[in-house]
């Protein structure tokens, strides 16, 4: 990927004069055709946004803010208590941190795809589908926002804060679930977008609803899951799984009892669940594809 | 004369919003939603805290729900009119509108109050009487309390288009408002009350924040349906919304004439 830099000669778009061609069959190929798609669309739309600086500098900074405000409410229910559902602000600062790490890389990398139904509503999406490049790669790069990094910035300063005053025994296993954890929260948060979007191409109008899971998702693992009814709990480890980007793997690195009560395995079990949500957003994605038929402009 | 044209412009703002009824099922699913994750957190707090900012614990759940019953409709985020007149400021369309025999300030007021009486109803209604079913919720039996509710939220929403008028109008020398957009937006979440009431705000920032306009548009019209705001105190806290309205509505014009005297408008 390292060489296609941004630069002046750069392609307009991807497979439009300088890219390679699409390689055909094997998977490893097409995985790194679709990555490379991929960078080439951020980068172009990336350029485009620097066209407008100060608006660029100043959504970067309200990025920054918005997500930031969200820490400030609960650093100020804090100050009226010392704990909330029976953690402290530092813990609860934890699942903040991780949750919203998790929450901004997958918005930074695939959340454009919330605009899948505009494109269908407008017949542009037939556009994306000739294109010698993949559907998906595409609509995730599409007017790729680089501003998102605000969210991740700030929640991994909020972790960072969190780990400097959590007391916790830092033996090798706790250690190596953080990475783990930022890893395939990511990929959960991502599989949740694309799996979200993919309601559009049966209900173009519909993209609100998939912000229940991902920015909803994002603002239930702020909070201890010892607040929630335990059926929403339950909800978040076998249904959307949710509680796989922080809750369960924080009660192994916190050291604090499962409110479910489930088997231990379960706070180690977060790679498997990102794979099978991955798997199961592919597999959407795919059957979305299929169903669509153009609005006929 | 005027008054039934821009009475035609609401309705059929009003009618316009009516017709996109997956997305206004979709927001008001994700009120409910929201409305479910935030009461819990509320309910963990007022368990550690009862009685907190004067509130009690089915007071702070019901302000949960008339918050996101108000979100939409208030647009303290920003949204409804403003991409509209941001393209229009941007591609230039908006020195045809300068043309038009009608006031551009309150032509986008007039949509924006029929955007927000179909939003208040579709998603404000929805969320409210499923919270209303899930929780014990502290709503008013005076019909008076309703109707001054509805009065606040409607000046309400005139505070909140001032602000998001004033806002697209920075297009006119940025080109792109959205920077200018997405900050105060921002600023509006949490210093309207959306996020968490102002009563719980430490000194001088709550006491700024009661003062500020955003109050206005969410902290206000909840505190007049938990009957927080009688009487005289709720003349108070309608004619501070009256007077943010005429304020901030004055400012827009103030700066739209700058704009159309010093700018010249894109698109050549």
């Amino acid at each position: 990927m390292a060489d296609v830099e941004d630069g002046p000669g750069s392609p307009a778009a991807p497979g439009a004069g300088g890219g390679s061609a699409p390689p055909v069959g094997r998977l490893p190929g097409r995985t790194a055709w679709g990555l490379r798609v991929w960078w080439m669309t951020a980068a172009m739309w990336t350029r485009s946004a620097m066209a407008y600086r100060t608006s660029f500098v100043l959504m970067t900074v309200g990025n920054l803010a918005a997500t930031g405000m969200d820490f400030v409410v609960i650093a100020l229910m804090f100050r009226h208590t010392g704990s909330l559902g029976g953690w402290g602000l530092r813990e609860v600062a934890f699942l903040y941190g991780t949750a919203g790490l998790a929450m901004g890389l997958a918005d930074l990398l695939v959340g454009s795809i919330d605009k899948l139904g505009e494109r269908i509503r407008l017949g542009t999406l037939d556009v994306v589908l000739v294109r010698p490049a993949p559907a998906l790669a595409q609509m995730a790069a599409d007017r790729f926002a680089l501003r998102r990094i605000g969210r991740p910035l700030q929640a991994s300063a909020v972790l960072a804060w969190a780990l400097a005053g959590l007391h916790v025994d830092w033996t090798w296993d706790r250690v190596l679930l953080l990475p783990v954890m930022a890893v395939c929260g990511t990929v959960i948060f991502a599989s949740l977008f694309v799996a979200g979007s993919c309601l559009q191409f049966w209900a173009a109008d519909a993209a609100e609803v998939q912000n229940t899971v991902t920015y909803g998702g994002a603002t239930l693992l702020q909070y201890p899951p010892t607040v929630f009814a335990r059926e929403l709990v339950a909800g978040t480890v076998f249904g959307v799984p949710l509680a796989f980007v922080n809750w369960l793997p924080a009660l192994h690195v916190l050291g604090r009892p499962d409110p479910l009560h489930l088997p231990e395995a379960f706070r180690f079990a977060s790679p498997a669940a990102a794979a099978l949500a991955a798997a199961a957003a592919g597999l959407l994605w795919r059957a979305g594809l299929r169903s669509y038929r153009g609005t006929g402009s | 004369m005027l008054l039934t044209l821009y009475g035609s412009v609401a309705r059929g703002s009003f009618r316009r919003h009516a017709t996109y009824r997956a997305a206004t099922f979709a927001g008001a699913f994700t009120n409910t939603a929201f409305g479910f994750i935030l009461s819990s957190t509320y309910l963990a707090l007022w368990h550690a805290r009862p009685g907190l900012g004067g509130y009690s614990a089915e007071a702070a759940v019901t302000y949960i729900w008339i918050g996101q019953a108000l979100l939409a409709t208030v647009a303290v985020w920003g949204g409804g009119f403003q991409d509209e007149l941001q393209a229009r400021i941007r591609s230039g369309d908006v020195a045809v509108d300068l043309y038009r025999p009608v006031d551009l300030q309150a032509w986008w007021l007039a949509g924006d109050l029929g955007r927000a009486a179909f939003q208040l109803l579709a998603r404000g209604a929805a969320p409210l009487l499923v919270g209303a079913l899930a929780y014990r919720l502290r709503l008013p039996h005076a019909a008076e309390t309703w109707a001054a509710f509805l009065l606040s939220a409607a000046l309400a929403v005139t505070v909140s288009f001032a602000v998001r008028y004033l806002v697209s109008l920075t297009g006119f020398w940025l080109l792109d408002a959205d920077g200018v957009r997405a900050l105060v937006g921002i600023t509006g979440m949490f210093l309207s009350g959306m996020l968490l009431p102002l009563a719980l705000f430490p000194g001088a920032l709550g006491a700024a924040a009661r003062v500020l306009p955003w109050s206005a548009m969410v902290q206000v019209p909840c505190d007049v349906l938990l009957e927080r705001r009688t009487g005289g105190a709720l003349a108070r806290a309608l004619g501070f919304q009256l007077l943010w309205a005429v304020l901030l509505l004055g400012a827009g014009r103030a700066v739209q004439g700058a704009a159309t005297r010093r700018v010249v408008v894109q698109g050549g």
